[in-house]
């Protein structure tokens, strides 16, 4: 009976929280969907009315949208394998005995709590910046001709930066992960000398699985959305070098005012989101079970 | 009667007093950019405020494109957010024709809006109704460090022509000593390097369309604009050159590490401004170049107030608009901060005024420069639109930033420039396929 | 997990670990320094490190340009607001999913994640049609609701990785002593969460301090947090970068010093399943 009756109450408890995510879900999906088969720009009022799928077919026409798709991967690929790399290496490091272990904690995760923009005008200001920013500084102190990082590596500059914000949050939840793994295990396979990288690859990294898997999970779902960090730095560009999907959708959106290509844009780009968040889920899913 | 229902009175009876007073009291929203001229009139509205104690303001400064952005989605939606917008000749026609604007015809004598340039007004009208009045108006133009030339045995002439450019650029460029021959606008947007690239092509002969719509970037004229800038930039500009913007440039020409600058006339006043420029008194300015063809490279723009159809206190918002771009703003401006820094281009007195024409060496080049560019001819032959460094369809935010992210590739070396132009033809191809505009 | 280790081993760990710290956090520390440069300095080169004529001005200058204060309660009113809604609703929803899972929990999960997916950018117009006919535009109510949403699937995602940690053991002896389902969430489950909630309610609170999309297009003045208060602060002419920095120390002082206070108890529960 008890039984029964907390079901019950779960589900009651459950309703509140799926009905607003229903509401966000469904209400604005719907819209979009309405909207990505209706003539509709801002600037022409007059022009409305049902036109199939012709937004569609504008958008995936759109010559950039292959380059989109791919940047999107590269800059979702790119970052993941840096944070997760970086996030190791830096976890490994700090879970070492140390002198001002919690001063060194609270510096490396200060990124995670810098608002995008913010972190965006400050790279591309004062770092980027080929005649006034520090690399450009660092560069001429070595000898070298100041190197124009948005202009020669755009996506690269951008990856920088989106990693520098999510490193911290890759670094805690692997070196929780990593503070949790049994001296014993460890104290064990060192009795049997065991070298430390046979120790890194046999022990800890098998333990960290679930860890790295929920940093992939996590950082890709906003990874997929980023676009004020390429609006504020690149503008997309040069040419189509840093336009990802999330920025095709804005061009759209905020620069052509074309809301029903905007719309369509939208859809393609949840249907394209969510068929990379089955792949991930599928493996994310067992490992979290597991 | 209990004490909650007492209480719940009282509190009532206190709100109708508040929304008393505060009847009385017009709140006016006014969107601005974030221009040194737009914060400076922030900081100068007591005078407003004194003379309207009924009307309080409240600002938004944003930069440019999130201004754009913002107030173009109220707008369009009706959302009624603003009473007074501040945007640029490019909207103001689009815009007007829409019926977004609120017309300002009934202007009162003493605003005496026949001093507004001719140009300037031409541009904020749609047939002869005056959708917006200026805030301050540019043209471009060139400005060159004279020390540089002298150095280097050269003498600007007041209209020079591209191939003195060029040979001067060469002349000045020493990138071992941080000194580039000359700078110009590479970072991809219609207002960035389209809107410089436009007149430089205009000057060279060439047109974003022809008279049916069919976009042009396959002629010759296009190639020969093109392949210079990219010969200048690369050899005698500075490092980074894709990104920068107007504001890069600016920073580069006041650090003087530039020969030459080709940009807006506004930018006269912050180069020979001693607080922020180190060679304030080492700027001459000439007429922006040409090609013979009879058609300079120089634009024309003005950053204009407007209200929008969906404000709630057009009266009030009429009152600061007339404030704010009246002579007595501008004496206003000069009795506070000096003349130099009133702002520029909008009205015809101001370019009579010797204490303006003694304080601000650029005026005399400014103003014939502004009277220099024809929004409604802007090209050698013939178009179907208008704007001088634009094309007033509402596709062309779009649709230049695109063209100009291409342009910005070549700079950066991603591309050739037929490279650029190819794809800048099939993406304008295509836009204006998709907007009807050709078959 | 104190291990011996040789003092030589721990010194080379220390400089090692303190390197990698200030490199990561040499950005906020520049920007910090140039706060307080004049702006010429502030594009100096060489780049003057702590040497120059320290100044306040750029402060004074930015907050004369408009008010700090109103922007800064805006964002703690609307990251504060739409964190205690979000957990309002999310507890409830996490503790049922995780103590008692129907047969499609899961993938209820999975799809509540997969909705923060959706591009922010697509849905603008609509979603600004939607506040305009509610009166929402430029309301803190409104962007409360919106922020809450938009940030309800990643709390309930983690309050579930955490609540299912809960051993239910616990659960059931509390059933057998004949606790009620109230007593039961209150005196057993409560305690063993707070770690969980708490880390979850800070988490929360950095994602909607820095969210930067909704608060800028859908706010004018009223309801503006320091999103908005930054982005007016980047282009404009001449010198900025000294000015840029005074405004970004500004934004983003408030999050990073809450950061530094609380993040033992942001890591305690920071772990998304990860730890098992």
């Amino acid at each position: 009976m008890s039984t029964q009756a907390s079901r019950s109450a779960a589900r009651l408890m459950l309703s509140p929280a799926v009905g607003l995510l229903l509401i966000w879900m469904i209400v604005p999906l719907v819209l979009t969907l309405w909207f990505s088969f209706q003539r509709y720009n801002l600037l022409y009022p007059d022009r409305s009315g049902f036109i199939g799928l012709a937004n569609y077919v504008n958008f995936v026409g759109t010559s950039g949208f292959l380059d989109a798709i791919l940047n999107t991967l590269i800059l979702v690929v790119g970052v993941l394998a840096i944070t997760v790399v970086g996030g190791i290496l830096i976890a490994l490091l700090i879970d070492q005995p140390l002198w001002g272990q919690g001063i060194v904690r609270i510096l490396v995760i200060s990124p995670f709590f810098i608002m995008p923009p913010v972190a965006a005008l400050i790279w591309k200001n004062m770092f980027f910046n080929p005649t006034n920013g520090l690399f450009a500084e660092l560069f001429k102190f070595i000898g070298l001709r100041p190197f124009d990082f948005l202009g020669q590596a755009p996506l690269g500059s951008i990856i920088l930066i989106v990693s520098w914000e999510w490193l911290p949050f890759a670094t805690l939840i692997l070196l929780t992960a990593l503070q949790s793994l049994s001296s014993e295990q460890l104290e064990a396979a060192e009795m049997d000398g065991a070298p430390p990288v046979k120790r890194f690859w046999f022990i800890m990294l098998p333990h960290l699985a679930r860890a790295i898997t929920v940093v992939i999970l996590i950082e890709t779902i906003f990874l997929l959305g980023i676009f004020g960090e390429i609006l504020v730095t690149t503008n997309g560009g040069p040419g189509n070098a840093s336009t990802t999907l999330t920025y095709l959708v804005y061009k759209e959106a905020l620069l052509d005012f074309d809301a029903g290509t905007a719309a369509a844009g939208g859809v393609v780009a949840v249907i394209l989101a969510n068929i990379v968040a089955m792949f991930l889920m599928r493996a994310v899913g067992r490992n979290l079970d597991a | 009667m209990t004490m909650t229902t007492r209480a719940l009175l009282g509190a009532t009876a206190l709100c109708a007093i508040g929304l008393a007073a505060s009847a009385q009291e017009t709140t006016l929203t006014i969107a601005t950019v974030n221009n040194g001229d737009m914060v400076r009139m922030q900081g100068l509205t007591d005078d407003f405020t004194a003379q309207h104690p009924d009307i309080a303001l409240e600002w938004v400064t944003l930069e440019e494109n999130v201004l754009r952005q913002n107030v173009t989605t109220d707008i369009a939606t009706n959302g009624g957010q603003y009473d007074v917008i501040t945007i640029g000749t490019y909207e103001v026609p689009i815009w007007g024709k829409q019926g977004w604007l609120v017309p300002l015809n009934d202007l009162p004598a003493e605003y005496d809006v026949n001093d507004i340039l001719p140009p300037i007004r031409a541009g904020l009208s749609v047939d002869d109704n005056l959708y917006a009045v200026p805030f301050y108006g540019e043209s471009s133009f060139i400005m060159y460090r004279k020390d540089l030339f002298e150095a280097a045995g050269l003498t600007m002439p007041d209209a020079p022509t591209w191939d003195f450019v060029k040979e001067a650029a060469a002349k000045l460029n020493d990138a071992d000593a941080g000194v580039y021959g000359i700078c110009l606008r590479g970072k991809a947007g219609w207002g960035e390097n389209v809107a410089f690239l436009t007149t430089m092509a205009n000057s060279y002969g060439a047109r974003w369309f022809d008279e049916n719509w069919q976009p042009q970037f396959d002629s010759p004229e296009w190639k020969a604009a093109i392949t210079d800038y990219l010969d200048l930039m690369n050899n005698y500009g500075p490092p980074g050159a894709s990104s920068n913007g107007f504001n890069e440039n600016l920073t580069l020409f006041q650090q003087g590490k530039c020969g030459m600058w080709i940009d807006a006339t506004v930018a006269a006043s912050f180069v020979t401004d001693p607080n922020n420029s180190t060679v304030a008194d080492k700027v001459g300015f000439a007429l922006a170049p040409d090609a013979g063809k009879g058609k300079r490279a120089n634009w024309l723009w003005s950053w204009a107030l407007a209200i929008p159809s969906s404000s709630d206190a057009p009266d009030a918002a009429k009152q600061f608009i007339e404030w704010a771009t009246s002579k007595g703003y501008t004496e206003l401006v000069a009795a506070n901060e000096g003349w130099a820094n009133v702002p520029p281009g909008t009205r015809t007195s101001l370019y009579e005024n010797q204490e303006y024409l003694s304080a601000a060496p650029f005026a005399q080049m400014t103003i014939d420069s502004i009277n220099a560019a024809d929004p409604q001819q802007p090209t050698v032959d013939p178009v179907p639109y208008t704007g001088v460094q634009f094309v007033a369809i509402p596709e062309f935010q779009g649709l230049g930033t695109s063209v100009g992210q291409e342009f910005s590739a070549a700079l950066a070396g991603e591309k050739t420039a037929d490279e650029a132009l190819a794809s800048a033809q099939e993406i304008a191809t295509q836009e204006m396929t998709s907007a009807g505009y050709i078959q | 997990m104190a291990r011996a280790v040789t003092p030589q081993r721990k010194l080379l760990n220390t400089v090692l670990a303190w390197a990698v710290a200030l490199l990561l956090f040499f950005p906020i520390l520049w920007t910090f320094l140039t706060s307080f440069k004049p702006e010429p300095i502030a594009v100096a080169s060489p780049p003057q490190f702590l040497f120059f004529d320290w100044t306040v001005k750029n402060y004074v200058d930015v907050q004369n340009q408009r008010n700090y204060f109103d922007y800064f309660w805006n964002s703690v009113i609307i990251s504060l607001g739409s964190t205690i809604l979000g957990l309002a609703v999310a507890v409830p929803a996490a503790w049922s999913m995780a103590f008692v899972p129907g047969s499609k929990t899961r993938d209820l999960l999975m799809w509540m994640l997969s909705t923060k997916m959706m591009p922010a950018v697509g849905v603008l117009v609509p979603i600004y049609l939607i506040f305009k006919t509610l009166g929402l535009l430029d309301s803190r109510i409104g962007l409360t609701l919106i922020l809450t949403l938009i940030n309800l699937p990643i709390i309930v995602w983690m309050l579930y990785t955490y609540f299912k940690e809960i051993p239910g053991e616990i659960l059931e002896a509390a059933r057998m002593d004949g606790a009620s389902l109230m007593s039961e969430i209150l005196y057993v489950l409560t305690p063993m969460a707070v770690p969980g909630i708490a880390s979850t309610f800070l988490l929360n609170v950095i994602m909607a301090w820095n969210e930067a999309f909704w608060t800028i297009n859908l706010t004018v003045t009223d309801a503006a947090p320091l999103t908005k208060f930054i982005s007016g602060f980047s282009s404009p002419q001449g010198l900025f970068y000294a000015k840029l920095s005074a405004a970004s120390t500004m934004a983003i002082a408030p999050i990073l010093i809450m950061g530094w206070f609380s993040q033992r108890q942001l890591v305690r529960g920071l772990t998304f399943g990860a730890v098992k």
